[in-house]
């Protein structure tokens, strides 16, 4: 069970949000949802351990999650923004780092995001909704507890869509949580929403 | 660690321009050293070593400020701090990616750049080993820099003006050495000197990088 307790951010003299409280349970799925800049990319940077907590702690059945944060990182996958890729590798050998350090099959992998034709090709080839894909292709290689999602769907086709619908069910069904900020709707069946209105009231700014 | 070295290692062959900039920069300030002292053999044997340390050690610098940079723009960094190593251990595979893209490429050249300056044929052993110490040292220091600048505005000037102040040792006491093989003195002091350096920076220069870049 991942879980924020109180949470507060700072970003320079300015609070990203404060008492935040989330809790998510094994097989669950949140959405975060919220306007633009209402702390959505930092909550999932808090919770993957990415950004210092001015208050407050991150949870992981009941303990300090970022006491250890080698064995954090250990037990979740973060999808940012950026697709971190390599343009000049193939689109298998960007994959290639994580298979060795995480442990998983680049093929089949590949084969769920459906890049598997173009394993060959340079990444720089690949328009952005293929970048999209290979960065999710990191989620499919092994498994982990820990889904932390920013816009995972951002540029994705219909199709690549359903794909990430399959990743998500078989993850969640292993028992897997999922923790996304979106602005548009996630193939996520049953995901709790969970609004950030930015600046909480009584905080002075 | 080892994955990440071949991670790097796989870049770097995919991006041999990098490599390729660094080697041509060496020679060319080398080079420069017979237009401007004129190119009487005596002064510019008398000028070689520490022309082909400061040389090399400008020329390693040129890579530096990419080294974190790029990782940080694609949002690569982020995905390295939470792929289970842990700060230092990144920082080390970076520093060794980089002595062995720019450092290493460099040593070839130096027999090169050696003949240029007019320096005995004899020097050339322990030039390499002298050049391949320093640049190693650079390495090290240069990764501390890179991930304490990473993020700051102008950080590409600001780091040959935070790594080159403590590079002072590595040029005196390779210079020394190069300097004591062409003549008639004995390097070996120095060269110990230099390989204590490299010794104090091999565990201090990660610890500090890794910290840095965890300090976000």
């Amino acid at each position: 069970m991942l879980e924020a307790s109180d949470v507060a951010v700072l970003r320079g003299e300015r609070v990203i949000f404060s008492g935040l409280r989330l809790t998510v349970s094994p097989g669950e799925a949140v959405v975060l949802t919220g306007a633009n800049g209402a702390g959505k990319s930092t909550l999932l940077r808090v919770l993957a351990g990415l950004v210092g907590l001015a208050e407050g702690r991150v949870l992981w059945n009941g303990e300090d999650a970022l006491a250890d944060r080698a064995a954090h990182a250990a037990r979740l996958r973060y999808l940012a923004h950026a697709d971190a890729l390599k343009p000049g590798l193939s689109v298998a050998e960007n994959l290639q780092f994580w298979a060795r350090q995480w442990g998983g099959d680049i093929p089949a992998a590949l084969e769920a995001v459906g890049l598997a034709p173009l394993a060959e090709l340079p990444a720089r080839m690949l328009s952005a909704g293929q970048k999209r894909r290979l960065a999710l292709a990191r989620l499919a290689l092994a498994p982990c507890p820990i889904w932390l999602l920013d816009e995972p769907s951002v540029g994705l086709d219909a199709a690549s869509i359903a794909r990430l619908g399959a990743l998500l069910r078989r993850h969640r069904a292993a028992g897997g949580l999922v923790v996304a900020a979106t602005h548009v709707p996630l193939p996520l069946d049953g995901a709790r929403e969970h609004r950030l209105d930015g600046l909480p009231a009584g905080v002075p700014a | 660690m080892i994955a990440l070295l071949r991670r790097e290692m796989l870049l770097a062959a995919r991006h041999p321009a990098d490599t390729l900039a660094a080697v041509l920069f060496f020679l060319l300030v080398t080079a420069l050293f017979p237009f401007g002292v004129g190119p009487a053999p005596d002064t510019l044997a008398r000028l070689a070593p520490g022309a082909l340390i400061a040389a090399a050690l400008l020329a390693a610098l040129l890579p530096l400020d990419r080294l974190f940079g790029a990782e940080a723009e694609d949002g690569s960094l982020d995905q390295l701090l939470l792929s289970g190593l842990s700060g230092a251990q990144i920082a080390g595979a970076k520093a060794v990616a980089h002595w062995l893209t720019t450092g290493g490429p460099l040593l070839l050249a130096a027999p090169v750049a050696g003949a240029m300056l007019n320096l005995p044929v004899e020097a050339w052993p322990v030039a390499m080993l002298a050049l391949g110490l320093a640049t190693l040292f650079l390495s090290l220091l240069g990764t501390a820099g890179a991930a304490l600048t990473l993020g700051a505005r102008r950080g590409g000037v600001l780091l040959p003006l935070l790594v080159l102040p403590l590079a002072i040792p590595a040029v005196i006491f390779g210079a020394a050495a190069i300097e004591a093989a062409a003549g008639a003195g004995t390097p070996r002091p120095f060269l110990l000197l230099l390989g204590a350096l490299v010794a104090a920076a091999l565990p201090l220069a990660p610890l500090a990088a890794g910290a840095a870049l965890r300090a976000d």
